[in-house]
């Protein structure tokens, strides 16, 4: 396989099934060398099983994935040479201690001794756990556990890194530390990162590209900033009334720059291309039809509001809606 | 093939285990209790079994038999003698558990025994408990041995028979034991060696994979290029080591509690590492090729007694196959406890040398490399 290739991964219309379940369809893109690619998604949207069948864990059922140039299944100790992967659960062994656990790995890679001698305190030092190097694992938090775990991902020197929620179940100090980490890979030498998560705000902060993936499918891919320019309306204006008119949204798609409303409960949300000049109007609009406004606030365009955007539906709603669906057999 | 991945393994697993010695206390605590509280439970000797005595005869000849009898009895006090007048009487308190035995010498015996008319002695016994009888049996063949051999003073020459005559009983059998007696416990001493490592292979191995597995350790290994090839026989390595420390230090500590002679021969220890080497290695390959596919954390614990039960006892570790129902000789074939035992058997209680155990040993590695060779064929790769 040839390395001289800009795109990192080159995903062609992979799928896979479980029985009769489509956990992935047909879903295509590229990772260009250098990024950070963030897919985001639901839990049991398939971020899960895309990131397995790119890192050789699960066979895809039809398409093809190259990874750094090597084909997954074709070539799939290619793949895991060239490959760091930090999975969802949390792999270091609690029983070893730091050093030990990224020793053992880097000797699962072939690293000599002397390699080992000096990459290990190096990278512990990277991740601050320099200090814990000889503590078991299993007195770490859980995010000194996944900064050892990417620690442990770099040992061999990959040119990809895949971090499947790498986040999730942390507490918000671990979370900052872990995103200063990632940061900090990126500015280093060249490393391509894949990360899949479920917190819109992580996506934002962290990648230069995103793909919504949502029921298997990809349903939009774009910087963070072109995915939000892309939604219409670049602030939303949120609001709550009491006993508004039957017509009332219709009323209040016809305010200046008001390009779409949509409500949910008893929310009202309306895309605007500037929130104070509809926030101003609304007021108006409510007092000259008697309706009482309980709640009124506006914020600029968000990843949440992209969601909603292309997938009819809020983050939050198909998480809880997924964790309904019996999605056990996709761990098996 | 690369061995520093199947070493990463081995390494892994041996920090894992020195880190915790439960694992090592656990594979111990279990054979060596079962090894003293069976093998002296079962290995006593039988005393003061209470045995009724109807002399209906009353004569110098029944006395005779009387006499002999004590004298047999005297020495290793199996029986406790009690006169009963009456048969009918003997016979309410054998049922009713009072006696476990009665000797009857019926009212004709001196007269047969004058018309050289093959006089008879009764031996009622309670056969609901085998070792009982099978001990009472031995003194009363003793006994009638005895009286045949002994001259009749009142026709000499002649001999005295009792039923079921079977052997001639001119025809006197010199029975010659090849080794010293060997108490239960010493019997027992080679299945309680195989269970610690069989306990190894199924907590230290099947347990704690299928706990890495579920908690997800193996998928950060998966990730890396390490082969199934290797990530079993490091598993297995791993487990084999730790059966066979358990092995060794219940050969020790058993064979001393046991009072195996000779325990130091160096020959002897060294046959007794290739025995519990090549026993770990087979019980670890077993272990695999039912786990490979398991994913939940219960399996294991729920088959841990079964397969004790399926394992332990047709080996042959407490009673001998040839005494075993034909399904039974097939699962003792097919179960790499019975080669252990007969090998461990050969070695501690015969002091035999390697061609006594070389066949075990060819069997169990041939059985490791078939099982291997399968845990390797199903093992999943992938997720």
């Amino acid at each position: 396989m040839n390395t001289e290739h800009t795109n990192a991964i080159e995903v062609t219309r992979l799928k896979k099934t479980f029985g009769d379940f489509v956990a992935v369809n047909d879903v295509s893109f590229t990772v260009h060398t250098g990024e950070i690619f963030g897919l985001l998604g639901p839990n049991g949207a398939g971020k899960t099983t895309l990131i397995r069948m790119m890192t050789t864990l699960t066979p895809p059922t039809s398409g093809a994935a190259v990874v750094a140039g090597h084909d997954v299944v074709s070539d799939a100790d290619g793949v895991r040479n060239s490959i760091g992967v930090i999975p969802q659960a949390l792999t270091s062994d609690p029983e070893l201690t730091a050093r030990e656990n990224m020793s053992i790995h880097a000797k699962l890679y072939g690293l000599t001794s002397a390699e080992r001698q000096k990459l290990i305190p190096s990278l512990l030092e990277s991740v601050g756990l320099t200090e814990f190097a000889d503590k078991l694992v299993g007195s770490f938090s859980g995010g000194m556990r996944r900064r050892l775990e990417i620690a442990r991902g770099l040992v061999h020197s990959p040119k990809i890194l895949f971090l499947d929620e790498p986040t999730t179940g942390l507490d918000p100090v671990s979370r900052t530390a872990v995103w200063e980490m990632i940061n900090k890979l990126k500015e280093g030498a060249g490393l391509t990162i894949l990360l899949t998560t479920h917190y819109m705000d992580e996506a934002d902060r962290l990648c230069d590209r995103i793909a919504i993936v949502d029921h298997g499918l990809l349903v939009a891919l774009d910087t963070p900033t072109k995915l939000k320019d892309s939604v219409p309306g670049t602030d939303i204006v949120e609001a709550e009334f009491d006993n508004p008119p039957a017509d009332w949204n219709a009323a209040l798609e016809k305010l200046d720059g008001v390009t779409s409303v949509t409500s949910q409960d008893s929310v009202v949300h309306i895309a605007s291309t500037s929130g104070p000049l509809t926030v101003g109007e609304l007021m108006d609009l409510a007092r000259e039809h008697r309706v009482a406004v309980r709640r009124v606030s506006v914020q600029g365009t968000t990843l949440d509001d992209v969601f909603l955007y292309y997938t009819g539906r809020q983050l939050r709603d198909a998480a809880s809606e997924t964790t309904r669906r019996d999605v056990s057999h996709l761990y098996k | 093939m690369k061995f520093q991945r199947i070493f990463a393994i081995v390494e892994r697993d041996m920090r894992k285990f020195f880190r915790s010695p439960a694992l090592m206390m656990s594979s111990m605590i279990f054979p060596l209790m079962q090894l003293i509280v069976l093998g002296y439970a079962f290995g006593g000797k039988i005393k003061g079994i209470k045995v009724a005595v109807v002399d209906e005869d009353r004569s110098a000849a029944s006395r005779d038999v009387r006499q002999r009898f004590d004298a047999i009895i005297a020495g290793p006090q199996t029986m406790k003698i009690a006169e009963y007048n009456s048969l009918s009487d003997a016979e309410l308190d054998l049922r009713t558990g009072f006696v476990r035995a009665i000797v009857y010498i019926p009212v004709d015996f001196s007269r047969r025994m004058e018309q050289g008319n093959r006089p008879r002695i009764a031996f009622i016994e309670d056969n609901t408990d085998n070792f009982v009888t099978s001990e009472l049996l031995t003194r009363m063949q003793s006994l009638v041995q005895d009286i045949n051999q002994g001259l009749n003073p009142f026709q000499p020459g002649q001999r005295l028979t009792v039923p079921p005559p079977r052997l001639n009983p001119l025809v006197d059998l010199q029975v010659v034991e090849l080794y010293p007696y060997i108490e239960y416990i010493k019997y027992l001493l080679a299945g309680s060696i195989a269970m610690s490592i069989f306990i190894v292979a199924m907590i230290g191995g099947g347990i704690t994979f299928i706990d890495d597995k579920s908690r997800g350790l193996h998928e950060g290994y998966l990730v890396t290029p390490i082969k199934k090839s290797e990530l079993i026989l490091g598993l297995i390595f791993s487990g084999a080591f730790k059966g066979l420390m358990a092995g060794t230090t219940i050969t020790i500590i058993g064979g001393l509690i046991a009072g195996i002679s000779r325990l130091w021969d160096p020959v002897r220890l060294i046959y007794l590492g290739i025995v519990l080497t090549t026993t770990s290695v087979a019980m670890l390959s077993f272990m695999f090729l039912l786990m490979v596919r398991v994913s939940d954390p219960l399996v294991p614990r729920a088959i841990f007694g079964v397969l004790n039960t399926l394992l332990y006892f047709p080996s042959g570790a407490i009673y001998p196959i040839e005494g075993f129902p034909v399904w039974l000789r097939w699962i003792s074939y097919i179960d790499p406890f019975t080669y252990a035992v007969h090998a461990l058997k050969a070695l501690l209680l015969k002091d035999a040398g390697f061609q006594a155990i070389y066949s075990d040993v060819l069997i169990l590695i041939g059985f490791s490399i078939v099982l291997v060779g399968l845990s390797v064929a199903f093992f999943k790769r992938q997720i």
